[in-house]
């Protein structure tokens, strides 16, 4: 339901949500498990274009998931948006009639509860209901304007946009699951566009927080502004082996994609080539990951993963080395250990997936990278990783934005270039490991990274 | 679904502030969807989402609110919020008078998935797994995933325009990993129309497992692709997704409108060669991206983007074409009720040429062969896109030779249809496809026949 001015909306606390779940339980017959996950945003979007707010949209949106698994396994889930005690009672009902018709599954079964406290967090700051849809607007058509004045280059932006969201969520289990939370979140993001002697190019800038007053227009507009202009001039670079320098965007955005390979799903099903590597040396003595969504800096931080079950670090690399697999309660069970508070809902179905992965810094400022690879390329920006980079084989080829590395130093800008190695080789190749630890609106941190001997595709 | 008298109060109400269009839209959307993996039928899972979304415009400023009440008060709030969003001057009171669009379906349905049983969907699963299994003793894992999805939708705007579609559409994947000294291999396959359950007449299950398995066994044996710019040869079916990124997001009149794209200001120039007649059309009965009508309320059309090389048009939504004093192009499309509708394609295709494919390999002495892509990404400011490959071969002397492990090409949207230099006789659509843009997802299609590019940067590891 969306009702009056745009931000009158209240939600219900996590406690209140969580009572309503526990409710529904209540019609679980015997023999049967039961899971109600329910959720209930508060959401405004604002676009500043062209000196003016071209869009805003502020909602409500509740969604609700039902999951039965019967007896010998059998797993049906229903979903819907409407989280009323007679919308849910029918749920029920069509997860269960949907579990008759699934197959029989002995490992499947809802997580229990492990003991382990969650994290203390603060992921709601409540200055995020004191803004103004006015303090919004100026914050939105502040950025297009900060970014227009960056550069007389500068010829547009494609959209201007500030968002935020507070999020109340609740899981209740026959299983004796209980959790509840409240989040929120504001950004602001842009798309910037500058021009030279007919030459356009783009770049962005955004910023992530629990509430606005964490955003900076004008560091969100200058990041913009340099991402984009620097790129002017830009050429085709010759084809060969090169060393390069990963900007912080462009390894986070990688780590994401190793996390999901070190996933206990893809292990278990054998679609990874990490599969029974825990122990042996797969990357560079210089890497150590870890998983830690109680860290509270990440945009992904948490109290609970999508079974209920306590956020928890999950180192995954450390000094090279295989440590661990991410999991959630059936992969741990199944492969011998136990969940790791890494269960993941995309959709209907249950999965495992990082929250909030960082490598942990090294002490080399970005200039020293830079100095010490010499000859090379600093890639600034990838595309077509879902369309380049197969999880499963390793093999990763994708479209690169960024600058030449000469002396030491960045030098011309190059485009329409592909990089391509395997994963596993790029993990072994990591030479150094920078200082610049950011976080970005995705499941993964990064930092400057320099590695070795990957294969540039260009002229 | 709602009376055409509460979407007349609706609209008024989304009016009352002055703006001068409002717009209500309503979506009704069931789901069912299953997964095997692992051998094991994970989930079996239905979904029903119903609400609406009202979009108020006052100038250049459009405000939009969304709702799961569908009763008059609750979309009279929604209305409420929208018009304050966006800032509507003094007020007025006006009434609609609404007209039915008529808009017959392109797609006919014989067998509405939800008269059929869970269980028959099911069943297919397993099929697709066993036939994965047999197609070789390399294949270790398979996963396979059934979903349909049924989209009622109606569409009152201030124009007076009411409209109304029931869209259904099936969609069946398969996933095999193939195992041997090489690592690990992949191959995937899939079928999806704007049809019901008959899908499973006209296609077997077991037939694309077996092509989803084979294409990850041929690739255990695949070498590392090249790396640098080569001739490209694109096999019928295989390769609309190359055109989708390399020029049709580049022609949508939104991007357009802000100087995002750099086919900006040249309709009527020749951007491609002249053998590129480029196609957009949602009015292709069955095809993945088809409707009855957009989710503006505007009739499928068949829009021509470019005929023999030269751009005679780009796609519309209604904002935008209202704008310019001109009728949308049927292009205006959104992810569900929470989503503002912008420009969008829906089946995108290069139309057929004259050359024997078997001439085209023939005449090409060196290069790559791509089967069958995967996705890709395009920035339609500097025109540049990415497409990935996930069956491709060497070209030596003319013929097909070894198969090569996927990578990534990369060029320059102008420049690549600039460079297509042989068209074959041998059109064919591809696999269904969603297209992502601003964060919502809409089903596409794509076609091509065989095609050469003249030369496209290939991201592999080898010299």
């Amino acid at each position: 339901m969306s009702r009056g001015d745009a931000g009158a909306v209240v939600l219900e606390t996590p406690d209140a949500l969580l009572e309503r779940a526990e409710a529904a339980l209540d019609g679980a017959r015997a023999g049967e498990q039961v899971e109600v996950s329910l959720g209930s945003s508060m959401d405004t979007e604002l676009r500043a274009y062209d000196g003016a707010i071209e869009s805003l949209s502020s909602s409500r949106s509740d969604g609700a998931l039902v999951r039965v698994i019967a007896d010998g396994g059998r797993a049906g889930v229903a979903t819907g948006s409407l989280t009323t005690p007679e919308a849910l009672a029918e749920l029920l009902a069509e997860a269960r009639a949907n579990a008759a018709d699934a197959g029989t599954d002995p490992t499947m079964a809802l997580a229990e509860p492990d003991g382990v406290a969650q994290p203390v967090l603060e992921l709601y700051d409540p200055r995020i209901e004191e803004l103004s849809i006015d303090d919004k607007r100026d914050l939105a058509l502040g950025l297009e304007a900060a970014v227009m004045a960056g550069d007389p280059r500068m010829v547009g932006v494609e959209g201007a946009d500030y968002g935020d969201s507070v999020v109340v969520s609740a899981i209740a289990t026959t299983a004796g699951i209980r959790a509840a939370q409240r989040e929120s979140g504001a950004g602001l993001s842009v798309y910037a566009m500058a021009t030279e002697q007919g030459e356009t190019q783009t770049g962005f800038g955004f910023a992530v927080g629990r509430a606005a007053h964490e955003l900076s227009v004008e560091r969100t507009a200058a990041e913009a502004v340099l991402r984009t202009v620097r790129l002017l001039g830009s050429a085709k670079p010759p084809s060969g082996r090169v060393d390069v320098v990963l900007d912080p965007w462009v390894t986070a955005q990688f780590l994401g994609v190793i996390a999901e390979m070190l996933s206990g799903e893809e292990v278990r099903k054998g679609r990874t080539p990490f599969a029974g590597r825990v122990g042996e040396a797969i990357a560079s003595p210089l890497v150590s990951l870890a998983d830690d969504p109680t860290d509270a800096r990440a945009p992904g931080a948490s109290l609970t993963d999508d079974e209920g079950l306590a956020c928890r670090p999950v180192p995954l690399i450390e000094g090279g080395a295989l440590t661990s697999y991410l999991h959630n309660s059936i992969t741990g069970a199944v492969l011998g250990g136990a969940s790791t508070g890494s269960a993941t809902r995309s959709g209907t179905s249950l999965g495992v997936g990082p929250r909030a992965v960082a490598l942990r810094p090294g002490a080399t400022p970005r200039s020293e990278l830079l100095s010490g690879v010499g000859e090379g390329v600093l890639v600034t920006e990838v595309s077509g990783l879902h369309s380049g980079v197969n999880p499963t084989s390793g093999d990763f080829s994708c479209g690169i934005e960024g600058l030449q590395i000469r002396g030491g130093e960045e030098a011309e800008p190059i485009r329409e270039a592909i990089v391509a190695s395997t994963l596993q080789r790029m993990l072994t190749s990591v030479v150094a490991v920078g200082d610049d630890e950011s976080w970005f609106p995705i499941d993964a941190s990064g930092v400057s990274l320099a590695i070795e001997g990957l294969s540039l595709a260009g002229a | 679904m709602i009376d055409e008298s509460i979407l007349s109060e609706v609209l008024a109400a989304g009016l009352s502030g002055g703006a001068e269009f409002a717009e209500v839209f309503v979506e009704d959307r069931r789901s069912t969807s299953a997964v095997l993996d692992d051998g094991r039928v994970e989930d079996v899972a239905t979904g029903r989402d119903r609400g609406a979304g009202i979009r108020v415009v006052v100038g250049e400023s459009t405000g939009f609110a969304h709702t799961t009440d569908l009763s008059s008060e609750g979309l009279c709030a929604a209305a409420g919020t929208a018009a304050a969003a966006a800032r509507g001057g003094t007020g007025g009171t006006t009434v609609v008078d609404l007209t039915q669009v008529q808009a017959p379906s392109p797609s006919v349905v014989r067998l509405y998935p939800g008269e059929v049983p869970t269980s028959a969907k099911v069943d297919l699963l397993g099929r697709a797994d066993s036939a994965a299994r047999s197609a070789g003793a390399s294949i270790t894992q398979v996963s396979a995933r059934y979903g349909d999805t049924r989209r009622r939708i109606q569409v009152a705007n201030s124009d007076g325009v009411l409209a109304s579609d029931d869209q259904v559409r099936t969609l069946f994947s398969v996933s095999a990993v193939a195992s041997g000294d090489t690592g690990l291999q992949t191959g995937r396959e899939s079928i999806g129309h704007t049809v019901g359950f008959e899908l499973f007449d006209d296609h077997s299950v077991e037939e694309l497992a077996e092509r989803a398995a084979r294409r990850a066994i041929t690739k255990l044996a695949a070498r590392p692709a090249p790396s640098g710019t080569r001739t490209v040869v694109i096999g019928p079916g295989g390769g609309g997704v190359m055109f989708h990124e390399a020029c049709g997001h580049g022609l949508e009149a939104d991007l357009v409108g802000k100087g995002a794209s750099v086919f900006a200001g040249r309709v009527g120039e020749q951007v491609a060669s002249p053998l590129v007649t480029l196609v957009d059309d949602g009015t292709m009965g069955g095809e993945w991206g088809a409707f009855a009508i957009d989710d503006e309320g505007r009739p499928a059309q068949r829009n021509t983007l470019i005929q023999d090389g030269v751009l005679t048009e780009f796609m519309w939504d209604l904002l935008r074409a209202r704008k310019e004093g001109r009728p949308s192009s049927g292009n205006g499309r959104r992810q569900s009720y929470q989503h503002l509708p912008m420009v969008r394609m829906t089946n995108t295709y290069l139309l057929g040429g004259d050359s024997d494919p078997a001439d085209i390999l023939a005449d090409t002495p060196s290069g790559v062969y791509v089967a069958h892509l995967g996705g890709g990404q395009v920035n339609t400011a500097t025109g540049d896109f990415v497409f990935g490959m996930t069956e491709a071969y060497l070209i030596e002397d003319g013929a097909i030779t070894e198969p090569l492990r996927d990578g990534n090409l990369i060029g320059n949207g102008p420049a690549a249809l600039a460079s297509i230099d042989a068209v074959g006789n041998d059109f064919a659509m591809g696999a269904p496809g969603t297209c992502g843009k601003d964060g919502q997802g809409v089903p596409v299609g794509d076609g091509v026949p065989t095609l050469r590019v003249g030369g496209l940067t290939v991201g592999g590891t080898a010299a």
